[in-house]
């Protein structure tokens, strides 16, 4: 095969398939637990995958001077992280490729990677290939190949790491030998990564056998038995999951003595499928699209079933609310068809952890992020009228935007929150 | 029981000291100037040897947004600080059912009773304490003074209230136009009460028993009777208004622990902060570095000479800036004999009066004014007041200089106290103009604040950033978010001059990344002249040539460099002798300042009309030229107005007939903008009678203010919650508001989507609009998508017939047909005025301006009719909609074009770029998310094709004066381009 670097119409640089072999993939980090886990997925097809995980300041810096100022912070941050990356990182320039998702819905980050490529050029690295990861067969490359298999597994890795994510979260603030339930965490991300490497793990009987394990892993954790304020956030999903976007809201919460619930992602993905479902039957047409759709769905569902009945083996543990319940209690709320972004799902968040528990919500957004002036701010009058008990402070994530103000309105929730949990301690 | 409070904020401390049982013993208020610890060891110490004498351990809290830091460092009991103000009122005030508390850099409301609610201003609220005490210096009063004055007010101008630094450049023409003093310091208060009640209730109602707390409402009676007045409640202002925070902190600190005095006295003696914020490398080495550094920079100069002596021609050229006042005299020999910096105190014409007088006095007698050129913010004022012989718009005034000290400049540079202006030079002629948005002005004026906050002089302030070893990386964000990033420096224990440094590097920055966008040094060219007085703090000039590694030229003049440049104007007039008032005139010059409200029409123009002595006049704040000429705009070259008119033809009340189904509402914004046509039609076959909302007016937006969640959303969908508090106001009890994913198709793209806030905005109205849960109120928000015209019919009818039963699938689906069959009529009626217009102006030779946006731009209130004042600079005027179906084959685009208004914005914009008499005008929404992605592209667009790009940012902020600079700037470079060939 002929090595040479194509372009197609557009200009766009195509992920050939002989890049495949000799290119590095760079794509930059979110959740850690997931996207390691993920990472493996595409080692064991033949890739060459770099996570990149350098949290420095100049990441932000960069994304500045590349990418757009307006554009919303996930954008600065990720495609800066990238940039950064191949500014500083010891890559062969021309070995190296970067990949990043694109939802190809009408928020503007379907327009991510245009902006990418835009910042690659202004930086001298115009040659680099840009890859599109996505489900709605925008750019295809040679050298990716989306099969079936590969989904399914890649499904497998989130269901893995929303399961890891959960248990850690419930366990971590109550474990009598400190570091327990992270030191469990890394030794499935160790055991699992080596399923994943090896195209196992995927199957839904392993799946179910190893999610029950791991569920018992964690049930062995000794805890303290004392009450902690339960705090769930909820938001655009790169300022939710990456610390890097969030100042590390996470950690700061654990210090404030909390326990956190982030909702899963895999009810992010049955809603980003579940959409295309909805789009048909509120628009019509399309028959073909809703049939794929809706069987894509169902074995999501099926996996999340699967989920719950582990997790619910043990009584210790929460058992994180099901896509369906979710939807249901948006239902009236936020229409169904409000799919851009996170959509209602972001409102259904809410609700759902109000519902369970987690009345105290931080709802994370980037500054001036659309969708969330709909379905986060827009719906807090709404979550509130529902749940009078929720506590939920709405906080801005910008590169100006400063930690000590964040912090600030997050301890306030917290100040209200301690003050429900003794009211409620003491009735 | 004794118990301690310290409340530590932005700029103060306070502590009280409280009794068993809650009697203030105590109380101390001392500013900082963010030497904290410091500070704070001050404080402790005075407790010791006073109230707390004798006493080894005390129940001790603290509170502050600056006080986190140290309390954690130390590990001290620390409190929230609303919290600690519930705390307080509870005990203090136990029937308060809320509270307004206004800060140095924070605004709070506080609901106590059914539901308690707490909010804070977010990220982007800068108006508060600090936003008063930067308008007091506008208007060069104390703080303290805005008070008196505002009680004489009699009118209230309307001041935008998102954000202080808009408020500002609302205030600034307003001044420069000789509006009261008293009427501003009145407005500005209103300004706060608004940008409060619309950040702040997010649909709830204050109301009741309301507590009035913080520096501001403390000291200013009228700012209290303004929200009294704006919320219809008597709010009481509580003894101890201060030291609520502390008061509060002292409560809650008796539920914990007591603390040994002395062991806190110690940490706070052994605090050292972990000093781990980011920082940068310094702007110098050391002193010699910087000694060179001078020396090189000397080179550039003009010679300044002394006035008496001098017996030739002299040409005086005046900048009325938007903070200062700046002229100069120059010689027939480019050596300037006398100039004038001063600070405008909100009456240039005054200060110019004096300065004319005394110009008079020292000047030779054989030596004569022979010409006389104005230019910037207050152009028009200063050539009427004076009779001055011309005005040039500023950046071509800027030019002029930067051509006097390096002849083939490539790009010029001005950072002055509230402006960026920034200009690339291609073959002579200024091709491409950045002005920062009205965001982003934290310039010359903000290092200014920031030094006066700290306790020092800019100069001083200067000569620390010089010598900071770590300077504080601050970002490039916008003032707001730069105040913010400095309390967090300070948290983090960087010291005053590393602070001073950080900020002129964010200066820089700011100017570099967010204004101009550039990304390397190449961008800008190599001959590169800075100017501004900002640029006059060597701090900001290093770090300036640090960030981009090329000398650029600053003179000795920089800061009066647009003054100079109108010198240089004036002459060139080539006149014998000037126009200017003579001696005796300038000696007996009189100014009377009247306002008025334009009623030529619908906007209602407050004009400032001022006086002069041999009764000439002079109108400002009009947008239009119609109370100046008495003559209405012809706007028969408008299709801005044609189709603005043409969508409001579409009401039942038009052609009236029986409507047996009853009325129906529909808001007019947003998505519904354009779809009028299509939707009125769809009803009217329905038997249904169409009611539009009225047109937009600032007294429509304030009706549905209190119901807006966000308040970082853009101007036109926080609008929409008044159009849907009209049409209930109205009487109408139906309201049809329909969800759109998607808008109408448009060829040749990847999709056509709205935008997230068009598409789903019904949905936030729905959520926080109360009244239209109401018994009786119908509010209809299907999802429905135009562009599958097959399946519309079923699927609207789907959605509609649970509440009209009687309608059957037939009607519906001729109602339809009929629908889009006028919705494709209006699109010819545009079609066939824009053709007359395209014809008719090229006829007349006329610059056509393609003024895109969104449809909704076209309301005149959003765009704050831009295009009469277009049309007053005698160009034709027709839209984006039109032009894009002009172009057949546009190039590929390179960002997904997946949005149907943005769509056109690219089509127009490859259409324009190969128009020779064409000129494409982008407006864009503050806020506005997705304009992120299509600025940019619509600027490659036209400069692949050698095209200006110009975009114009639009808010509620009713400032035009940047506006009008941008216009005149672009206007000026095409004649110039044109002359060239």
């Amino acid at each position: 095969m002929k090595k040479e670097i194509r372009r197609d119409k557009s200009g766009r640089v195509i992920f050939d398939r002989w890049m495949k072999e000799e290119y590095t993939i760079l794509f930059p980090m979110m959740a850690p637990i997931h996207f390691s886990l993920l990472q493996r997925v595409f080692d064991h097809y033949g890739f060459h995958t770099r996570l990149l995980t350098d949290t420095s300041p100049e990441i932000a810096q960069t994304g500045l001077k590349y990418i757009q100022n307006d554009m919303c912070y996930p954008a600065i941050l990720s495609c800066g992280q990238m940039i950064h990356a191949l500014q500083n990182g010891d890559y062969d320039l021309r070995k190296v490729a970067l990949m990043i998702t694109q939802t190809g819905g009408g928020c503007r980050a379907s327009n991510y990677i245009m902006l990418l490529r835009k910042g690659l050029k202004r930086a001298g690295m115009g040659d680099i290939p840009v890859i599109s990861l996505n489900l709605s067969g925008l750019e295809p490359n040679p050298g990716l190949h989306i099969s079936l298999p590969m989904i399914r597994r890649c499904l497998a890795a989130v269901l893995y790491g929303d399961m890891l994510m959960c248990l850690k979260n419930q366990s971590e603030p109550y474990e009598v030998r400190k570091g327990e339930a992270e030191g469990k965490v890394r030794s499935w991300i160790d055991r699992l990564s080596a399923e994943m490497l090896h195209g196992e793990g995927y199957k839904m009987k392993y799946v179910k056998q190893n999610l029950s394990e791991i569920v018992k892993d964690f049930a062995s954790i000794e805890q303290d038995g004392r009450r902690r304020v339960k705090v769930g956030i909820v938001g655009e999903i790169y300022v939710k999951y990456a610390a890097l976007g969030n100042n590390n809201l996470e950690l700061f919460l654990r210090s404030q003595d909390c326990e956190v619930n982030l909702p899963g992602m895999l009810n992010f993905f049955l809603f980003k499928v579940d959409n295309r479902i909805d789009d048909c039957k509120l628009y019509g047409g399309h028959h073909l699209k809703k049939f794929v759709c809706q069987k894509l769905f169902d074995y999501c569902s099926k996996i999340q079933d699967a989920f719950s009945e582990a997790i619910a083996q043990n009584s210790r543990f929460h058992v994180p609310t099901k896509y369906s319940h979710v939807k249901e209690l948006v239902k009236g709320i936020n229409g169904y068809g409000n799919k851009m972004g996170e959509g209602w799902l972001l409102t259904g968040e809410m609700l759902e952890l109000a519902e369970s528990g987690y009345e105290n919500i931080v709802c994370t957004q980037p500054f001036g992020c659309l969708p969330n002036h709909i379905s986060g701010k827009g719906m807090i009058r709404r979550v509130i009228e529902a749940f009078p008990k929720a506590n939920i402070v709405a906080v801005d994530y910008d590169a100006g935007a400063p930690k000590v103000n964040q912090e600030n309105r997050i301890k306030l929730m917290l100040s209200i929150a301690r003050e429900n949990l003794e009211k409620e301690a003491s009735s | 029981m004794i118990s301690v409070g310290i409340d530590i904020g932005s700029t103060t401390i306070k502590a009280v000291v409280l009794s068993e049982e809650g009697e203030l013993l105590f109380q101390t208020y001392e500013r900082h100037y963010s030497r904290i610890a410091e500070k704070l060891r001050d404080v402790l110490d005075k407790l010791k040897e006073g109230p707390l004498k004798g006493l080894s351990r005390v129940h001790m809290g603290f509170s502050g947004s600056a006080g986190m830091g140290i309390a954690e460092g130390c590990s001290f009991p620390f409190y929230q600080e609303v919290y600690a103000t519930r705390e307080c009122a509870r005990r203090f005030y136990p029937q308060t059912d809320g509270i307004i508390e206004l800060g140095g850099e924070d605004a709070k409301i506080l609901f106590l009773t059914d539901g308690v609610e707490v909010r804070m201003n977010g990220t982007c609220a800068g108006g508060t304490g600090a936003f008063i005490d930067q308008m007091a210096s506008l208007l060069n009063v104390r703080v303290e003074e805005m008070d008196g004055l505002a009680k004489k007010a009699e009118r209230t101008y309307t001041i935008a209230s998102r954000c202080g630094v808009f408020a500002k450049s609302d205030i600034q023409p307003l001044l420069n136009q000789g509006a009261r003093k008293e009427d501003i310091a009145q407005s500005i208060l209103y300004a706060v009460v608004n940008q409060t009640i619309a950040g702040l209730s997010q649909g709830r109602r204050i109301q009741g028993h309301v507590l009035y707390l913080g520096g501001p409402l403390t000291f200013l009676s009228q700012l209290r009777k303004a929200f009294d007045r704006t919320l219809g409640v008597e709010g009481i202002l509580p003894e101890n208004s201060l030291y609520f925070v502390a008061l509060g902190t002292a409560l809650l600190a008796r539920k914990d622990e007591e603390v040994e005095v002395d062991s806190i006295l110690e940490k706070i003696q052994s605090y050292r902060n972990n000093e781990n914020f980011s920082y940068i490398a310094p702007l110098f080495r050391d002193e010699k570095e910087y000694e060179a550094f001078v020396q090189d920079h000397e080179r550039d100069h003009v010679d300044i000479l002394p006035l008496k002596g001098y017996r030739g021609p002299l040409y005086l050229g005046i900048d009325s800036g938007s903070t200062t006042l700046k002229a100069v005299l120059i010689d027939k020999d480019y050596n300037i004999r006398y100039s004038h910096y001063v600070p405008n105190q909100g009456d240039p014409i005054a200060l110019l009066r004096d300065m004319l007088r005394e110009i008079d006095e020292l000047r030779e007698k054989e030596s004569v004014i022979a010409g006389a050129t104005a230019t910037g913010y207050g152009e028009e004022l200063a050539k009427n007041a004076f009779s001055l012989d011309h005005g040039i718009v500023e950046t071509m005034a800027h030019f002029e200089a930067a051509k006097h000290f390096l002849p083939d400049v490539e790009f010029v540079i001005d950072i002055g106290g509230q402006d960026i202006k920034c200009f690339r030079i291609h073959n002579g002629v200024i091709d491409d103009i950045f002005l920062n948005e009205a965001c982003s002005s934290g310039c010359g004026s903000f290092l200014q604040t920031f030094a006066t906050s700290l306790g020092y002089s800019i100069e001083e302030f200067a000569r620390l950033a010089i010598t900071a070893k770590r300077p504080v990386d601050l970002g490039s964000r916008c003032t707001v978010f730069m105040n913010s990033s400095v309390k967090q420096a300070q948290k983090d224990g960087a010291s005053v001059n590393d602070i001073a440094a950080g900020l002129a590097i964010s200066v820089v920055k700011n100017a570099l990344y967010k204004v101009i966008r550039c990304s390397s040094k190449e961008d800008l060219g190599k001959k590169i002249v800075v100017q501004g007085g900002t640029f006059l703090n060597d701090a900001v000039l290093r770090a300036f040539e640090k960030e981009l590694s090329v000398r650029v030229i600053r003179s000795n003049i920089a800061g009066l460099m647009g003054a100079y440049g109108a010198a240089l104007d004036a002459m060139r007039l080539k006149k014998e002798k000037s126009s200017i008032l003579d001696k005796e005139s300038i000696v007996n010059f009189k100014r009377k300042v009247v306002s008025s409200i334009c009623q030529g029409c619908n906007n209602k123009c407050r004009l400032t009309i001022s006086l002069f002595d041999d009764k000439r006049t002079f109108i400002g704040g009009n947008r239009c030229e119609k109370p100046v000429t008495k003559k209405g705009n012809d706007t028969t070259l408008d299709l801005f107005e044609f189709k603005s008119r043409l969508l409001r033809s579409y009401d039942s009340a038009l052609f009236p007939r029986s409507f047996p189904r009853g009325t129906i509402g529909l808001p007019m914004g947003l998505n519904f903008y354009e779809l009028v046509p299509f939707w009125y039609r769809f009803f009217t076959e329905l038997d249904f009678q169409v009611v539009l909302s009225s047109p937009s007016s600032a007294k429509l937006y304030r009706m549905g203010q209190m119901t807006i969640p966000s308040d970082t959303v853009c101007y036109p969908a926080k609008l929409l919650h008044g159009h849907v508090l009209d049409l209930l106001e109205r009487g109408v009890r139906t309201i049809f508001y329909p969800c759109m994913s998607y808008n109408v198709e448009e060829k040749g793209t990847d999709n056509h989507y709205n935008c997230p806030v068009v598409a789903y905005y019904s949905e936030v109205i729905k959520a926080n609009v109360k009244a239209l849960r109401e018994d009786g109120v119908l509010y209809l928000n299907p999802y429905v998508n135009l562009a599958e015209k097959a399946h519309f019919p079923e699927k609207i009818y789907e959605r509609l017939s649970p509440f009209f039963p009687d309608l059957s699938p037939l009607q519906v689906r001729h109602a339809s047909d009929k629908a889009y069959q006028e919705y494709q009529r209006y699109e010819s009626l545009l079609e066939r005025k824009s053709e007359e217009i395209l014809r008719r102006a090229r006829e007349e030779g006329k610059t056509i301006i393609v003024l895109s946006g969104r449809p909704y731009h076209v309301d005149p209130l959003i765009c704050h009719d831009i295009d009469k004042l277009i049309l007053g600079f005698g160009c034709a005027i027709v839209t984006e909609d039109v032009v894009a179906r002009l172009e057949k084959h546009p190039e590929p685009s390179h960002v997904l074009n997946q949005w149907t208004y943005h769509s056109r914005l690219y089509k127009a914009a490859n259409y324009v770029a190969r128009q020779k008499d064409m000129e494409l005008v982008q407006l864009v929404s503050f806020g506005c998310g997705v304009d992120a992605v299509t600025s940019d592209e619509v600027r490659d667009i036209l400069e692949r094709h050698g095209k200006i790009y110009t975009q114009v940012k639009i808010d509620e902020i009713t400032n035009l004066g940047a506006v009008r600079i941008r216009l005149r700037s672009l206007l000026e470079a095409l004649r110039q381009k044109e002359e060239g060939r």
